[in-house]
């Protein structure tokens, strides 16, 4: 018997509904999420790094080297089971408190994304050049204004192209919330997996889609890329 | 208007851009400073505004003292008009929108107060039509009458000017050069950093010579092209006169 000769499409077929509706939906929420979340913050920390106060370039410097230096999964798991009691010591709660599957991983992909869009957003930074920054003061803007409307619109313009290319990664990393056995699309798979004993066609099936979703991202990302290209 | 007193600049430790210059701009005067490259004419101009700090001696703007640290600095430079020699537009806003903005985030004007401001200045450097455009759709001459519309629409006490023909192609020079005279013969206090000696010779009331870092020449116009007393500012004068 070949192995295609006892593949189960219908197992596939029956769990489209938790896979997508549930599976899939909580995927893209929290991908969508950190995304934002990091492009808040890392914009944040960029701009901390270029910052003429030396003390919190340091300070930012220092997050993005450390978050750079952890394996994501580990920070994950370890998150999960520190936050609650970090929040009982800062809260000075009798119990740990309660943070959700969901609310923990959001953060700490949140905290990392900050770390990698930073990166992203100071080059984007860095690519204005100096004239812009003073036309806006010389007009009476200040610094945060001038960062607000003619530096960070123009970076986040010259560097969408990276920060969507880096929010695919994302979306293909959120699969690590497995390790809390959150239902996301490849834990769903997962389950329905190990429930129908079929491992080979959920798996595939998964791989499949975190595939056909990137691919068709990245191509589009291509074509916004040459598009940007044709209007500089 | 302007007073620049005994100012003193370095970049780094050893290198002085400025020395101990002084010089000054009364209401409604026209000054052209020029100068070989790298003597500090720019650094100079840009002191007015403290886009660049300058580390002694003081510079006075109607009557604020511009390197007091006390100074609402944006809310001096938003009193006077600044033109760069690469224009500074801001390329992802609509010609109109760069003519908004500054009025709407600095002096709080409402929005069709601030556009219909705009749109008057558009028209009065002939870009009327322009300015639903992105800048990149202008061509070099037309984004620097942009650029002096916009500084003209905070209605500013004085304009500083920095070079704003250097980077321009030669036949687009001159546009830009009309909307500058029709300024000046408006009564508009000008400061202007450039190598147009037909430009200071039809409407400048002094002519400053500077070359290395020092005020040389502090002259009335006719005084300078007529006889100008250094050596430095006679070879200055007769290399790009020549032509």
């Amino acid at each position: 018997m070949t192995m295609l000769g006892n593949f189960d499409f219908d197992v596939i077929r029956r769990a489209l509904p938790y896979l997508f509706l549930e599976g899939m939906r909580f995927t893209l929420t929290l991908t969508a999420l950190a995304a934002f979340g990091g492009l808040v913050f890392g914009t944040l920390i960029a701009l901390m790094r270029l910052s003429s106060y030396k003390v919190l370039g340091r300070i930012a410097g220092f997050y993005v080297d450390f978050i750079r230096s952890l394996p994501l999964v580990l920070v994950i798991f370890w998150f999960y089971f520190l936050v609650p009691y970090i929040g009982q010591w800062v809260t000075g709660a009798s119990r740990p408190i309660t943070v959700g599957a969901f609310a923990s991983s959001l953060i700490t992909f949140i905290a990392f994304e900050a770390a990698y869009f930073s990166e992203i957003m100071r080059a984007g930074i860095q690519s204005i050049s100096k004239g812009q920054p003073a036309a806006a003061s010389a007009l009476g803007l200040t610094y945060a204004q001038s960062m607000r409307y003619v530096v960070l619109p123009q970076a986040f313009r010259n560097m969408l192209p990276v920060l969507l290319t880096q929010t695919i990664v994302l979306f293909q990393d959120t699969s690590l919330v497995y390790v809390l056995s959150i239902p996301d699309f490849l834990g769903a798979a997962s389950k329905v997996a190990q429930r129908d004993g079929r491992l080979v066609e959920m798996y595939l099936f998964a791989a499949l889609v975190y595939f056909v979703v990137s691919c068709v991202a990245s191509f589009g990302v291509r074509r916004l890329q040459s598009r940007i290209a044709i209007v500089r | 208007m302007i007073e620049i007193n005994h100012v003193n600049k370095w970049y780094g430790p050893t290198f002085q851009v400025l020395k101990d210059c002084t010089t000054s701009v009364a209401k409604g005067e026209v000054v052209v400073v020029c100068g070989p490259s790298g003597s500090g004419k720019s650094t100079l101009i840009k002191c007015v505004n403290a886009l660049e700090p300058i580390q002694g001696g003081d510079i006075v703007l109607d009557g604020v003292k511009v390197n007091d640290p006390k100074t609402d600095l944006p809310k001096l430079r938003s009193r006077v008009g600044m033109v760069f020699q690469h224009f500074e537009l801001f390329p992802h806003l609509r010609i109109i929108d760069n003519l908004r903005l500054a009025q709407e985030k600095v002096l709080g004007r409402k929005s069709e107060d601030a556009t219909a401001k705009g749109m008057k200045l558009l028209d009065r450097v002939g870009l009327k039509d322009h300015a639903k455009k992105f800048p990149a759709e202008l061509s070099g001459g037309q984004q620097q009458r942009v650029a002096i519309a916009r500084a003209l629409a905070m209605d500013p006490i004085a304009m500083l000017f920095d070079e704003p023909t250097s980077a321009l192609d030669p036949e687009m020079i001159s546009e830009v050069l009309d909307v500058m005279v029709d300024l000046a013969r408006e009564g508009m206090t000008m400061m202007v950093v450039t190598h147009e000696m037909g430009f200071a010779n039809k409407v400048a009331d002094r002519v400053i010579f500077m070359d290395r870092g020092e005020i040389v020449e502090d002259a009335k116009k006719a005084d300078f092209f007529g006889t100008p007393r250094s050596d430095r500012a006679q070879k200055f004068l007769s290399k790009i006169l020549q032509h």
